[in-house]
C-alpha cells in the first residue's frame, strides 16, 4: 500500500516542530535507557548457553567463551523422562493458548462495545464492578474459586485451563476505555442506516480498534501461555508448559542454567506473538473522520 | 378518593417506575445479548468467588473446619497487635511511593518518546521496553545481586574499585527493599505501557494538523494541548494497572530475597496476606489483610480518576 506510506510522510512533516536533532536525542536516550533494560534478558539468553563451569566464576563475564546448547538438552532429557510424550505437552498448551486468547478477544470486544456506547439498566453498574474486580486482589479468591469449579466438576478437566481465563476484567476495561473515544455520531449514523448492534460492532467499530485489540491480543497471549495448571488438573496428559518446563528447571543456584535455558525457551512463543501484534498497531494510522 | 400529596404530583409511582425499567431493558435486549457471553464467564468464576470470599475477613477460617463468625476481631488485632502488619503498611507505602508514580510517568514518557520514532524503530523499541515483563526471570537478578563477589553487580562495583568487600545486596536490611525497587521498575512498564503505546497510535492525524494551523509549534506543546487531553482513557487505564501492581506486590520480594525477608524489610502487605494465608492456613486473617489493601487501592483510584478528569476536560 504505497499509497498510505506517502501520505504518512507527507502527514510527518506537517507536524509541528519536528527537528532532525530532537529526533536523534531522543532515539540515543531511548537506546541507552533500552540497552539498561535488555541486559538482564541478555543476561538471561547468555547463561542458558554458558556451560555449567563458566556460571560461577571471578570475574563473571558478559559472554559465553565456550557456548553450549547443553542446558537445553539437559531441560529436554529432564522432559523426556516424564510419562507423557514432549509434543502433547506443545499440544496442550498451543490448544489452551490459542482458544482463551480468541474467546477473551471476541467476548470482551462485544462487552466492551455495549458498555462503553449504549446506555441501558444496569450498565453503569457493570462499568464500576468491573473496575472494583481488578483491584480486589485476595488469595481467598483462589480458594472460592476452586469451590465454585469443583462445584461444577471441573476439577481435573481440560476445560478447568480455559473457562476460567475466558473473561479477563482487565481485557474488558482496556477495550473499554479505547472503544469510548469513538465519537457516538458514527455509530448514530451506523443506526440510521439500519445496522443492528452485532453488525456495529464487528464492522464499524472494532475495524477502528485495531491498536487495542492487538494490545488485548498481546495480553491474552501472554498470561494465558503461562497458565499454571498444576492446581485445577492433576493428569500428566492434560498439563501444560510452564509446568513441566518449572519442574525440570528445579529451582536453585546449582541448575541456574537450565533455569535460564527453560526461561529462554518459554520466551520465545510470546515475543513471536507481541513482534505480529505490535507491526500491526504500527501500521494502522487512525483516518481522518475517525475522531469528532 | 386518596388524596394526592403536593410534593407527589408530577412524581412516577413504584408500579409506573418499574414498567418503564422494564419497558427499557426490554429495548435493549440486543445490549445484553452482546453482554451475556463476557458477564456468563465474568460471574461464575470472578464475581462469585470474590462475593464469596467478602465475609471471610470477619471468620476464623482454617480451610478444614466451616468459617467460624468472629466479628471485627481479625480488624483489631490486626491494626492493634500486630506489629509485622504495621510494618508492612511501612514498607507497601514506601514501595509504592517509589515504583507507582515512577514509573506511571516512566510508562508515558517512553511511549510518547517512542511515538516520535520511525514505524520500525517503533516496533523494536516498544518489544525492548516491554519484554522485561514478558520474561520471569528472577534467578538472573539473584545472580547479578548475589553476595558473593561473583555477583554481577559486586564485581563491577570491586573493578572500579568502590568496595573491598562484597555486598550482601539480597540479606543486608539496609539494601533489599532498594534493590526490589529497582527490580519492580524494571518489570513495571507493562500492560499500562502498551496500552498508551496503542493510545498514540490511535489519536488521529488530523488533530496534529489542526494544532499546526491554530499555532503549536514545539513538540511539548503538542504534548500539552492535543495529546494528553485526547489519551485521558489510557491515562485512567495504566493508573489503574500501575496502583495494582505497585500495591500488590510481594512476588519480587518473596522471589529475590526470600521469604521472609532479613528483618521483614521488604514484607509488603500483601506477603503478609501470604504468609497468614499460605503458610499458616489463617485464611480469615489474611483476608482481612486483603480488605485493608483493598480499601486503599479503591481510594487511591478514585482520586486519581478525579485528578485525571479536572486536567483532561
Amino acid at each position: 500500500m504505497a499509497e498510505v506510506n506517502t501520505s504518512e510522510l507527507k502527514a510527518s512533516n506537517r507536524q509541528a516542530g519536528r527537528k532532525t536533532g530532537g529526533t536523534v536525542a531522543i532515539f540515543v536516550f531511548l537506546l541507552i535507557a533500552g540497552i539498561f533494560m535488555l541486559l538482564p534478558i541478555y543476561l538471561t539468553v547468555v547463561m542458558s548457553v554458558k556451560p555449567v563451569e563458566e556460571l560461577f566464576i571471578f570475574p563473571p563475564k558478559l559472554y559465553a567463551m565456550r557456548p553450549t546448547l547443553s542446558n537445553f538438552g539437559d531441560m529436554f532429557d529432564a522432559l523426556k523422562s516424564n510419562r507423557v510424550p514432549f509434543s502433547r505437552y506443545v499440544f496442550n498448551s498451543v490448544a489452551v493458548t490459542v482458544s482463551v486468547t480468541a474467546l477473551q478477544c471476541v467476548f470482551a470486544s462485544m462487552a466492551a462495545f455495549v458498555l462503553a456506547k449504549c446506555r441501558f439498566p444496569g450498565g453503569k453498574l457493570i462499568n464500576s464492578v468491573i473496575v472494583v474486580s481488578l483491584l480486589y486482589q485476595s488469595n481467598v479468591i483462589y480458594i472460592m474459586q476452586y469451590m465454585v469449579m469443583s462445584k461444577l466438576g471441573l476439577i481435573d478437566n481440560p476445560l478447568a485451563l480455559i473457562l476460567p481465563s475466558v473473561a479477563s476484567p482487565m481485557g474488558l476495561f482496556l477495550m473499554r476505555q479505547s472503544i469510548s473515544q469513538i465519537p457516538d455520531s458514527m455509530i448514530e449514523a451506523a443506526k440510521v442506516d439500519g445496522a443492528g448492534l452485532f453488525r456495529i460492532c464487528w464492522q464499524i467499530v472494532m475495524p477502528n480498534q485495531k491498536p487495542a485489540l492487538m494490545t488485548l491480543i498481546i495480553f491474552a497471549f501472554q498470561s494465558a501461555w503461562n497458565i499454571q495448571s498444576g492446581t485445577m488438573v492433576f493428569q500428566e496428559q492434560y498439563k501444560m508448559l510452564p509446568t513441566v518446563v518449572t519442574q525440570a528447571a528445579a529451582s536453585g543456584l546449582a541448575r541456574a542454567g537450565v533455569a535460564m535455558a527453560a526461561a529462554v525457551f518459554m520466551l520465545v512463543p510470546p515475543i513471536v506473538v507481541f513482534m505480529l501484534a505490535q507491526r500491526q498497531v504500527i501500521e494502522t494510522m487512525a483516518h481522518s473522520g475517525i475522531k469528532d | 378518593m386518596a388524596r394526592i400529596a403536593d410534593e407527589d404530583i408530577g412524581k412516577r409511582t413504584k408500579k409506573e417506575e418499574r414498567a418503564m425499567l422494564w419497558r427499557s431493558v426490554k429495548k435493549n435486549k440486543a445490549c445484553y445479548a452482546m453482554l451475556a457471553p463476557f458477564m456468563i464467564f465474568f460471574i461464575v468464576f470472578t464475581v462469585i468467588p470474590v462475593v464469596m470470599s467478602l465475609p471471610m475477613g470477619f471468620t476464623d477460617f482454617n480451610m478444614a473446619q466451616t468459617p467460624k463468625f468472629v466479628g471485627l476481631s481479625n480488624y483489631t488485632t490486626l491494626f492493634l497487635s500486630d506489629k509485622i502488619f504495621i510494618e508492612s503498611i511501612r514498607v507497601t507505602i514506601v514501595f509504592a511511593l517509589f515504583t507507582g508514580p515512577v514509573s506511571y510517568v516512566l510508562c508515558f514518557l517512553l511511549a510518547w518518546l517512542i511515538n516520535e520514532l520511525h514505524p520500525k524503530l517503533k516496533t523494536i523499541f516498544t518489544l525492548i521496553f516491554y519484554a522485561p515483563s514478558m520474561a520471569n526471570v528472577y534467578t538472573v537478578w539473584q545472580i547479578i545481586f548475589s553476595g558473593d563477589m561473583n555477583g554481577y553487580v559486586n564485581s563491577f562495583l570491586f573493578n572500579l574499585g568502590l568496595i573491598n568487600a562484597p555486598v550482601q545486596w539480597l540479606t543486608d536490611g539496609k539494601y533489599i527493599l532498594g534493590v526490589c525497587i529497582v527490580v519492580q521498575l524494571w518489570i513495571s512498564l507493562g500492560a499500562g505501557f502498551l496500552a498508551l503505546r496503542a493510545g498514540f497510535q490511535n489519536i488521529d492525524r488530523s488533530m496534529y494538523e489542526a494544532g499546526a494551523i491554530e499555532g503549536i509549534r514545539t513538540r511539548w506543546q503538542e504534548l500539552i494541548y492535543i495529546v494528553i487531553p485526547s489519551m485521558r482513557p489510557q491515562l485512567m487505564f495504566a493508573a489503574v494497572m500501575q496502583i495494582v501492581s505497585s500495591f500488590t506486590a510481594g512476588t519480587v520480594a518473596q522471589n529475590l530475597v526470600g521469604f521472609p525477608s532479613t528483618d521483614y524489610k521488604a514484607h509488603t502487605i500483601m506477603t503478609h496476606a501470604y504468609d497468614y494465608g499460605w503458610v499458616r492456613y489463617e485464611m480469615g486473617y489474611a483476608s482481612a489483610i486483603c480488605m485493608v489493601l483493598f480499601v486503599v487501592m479503591f481510594l487511591c483510584s478514585r482520586l486519581i480518576s478525579k485528578v485525571l478528569g479536572k486536567y483532561t476536560d
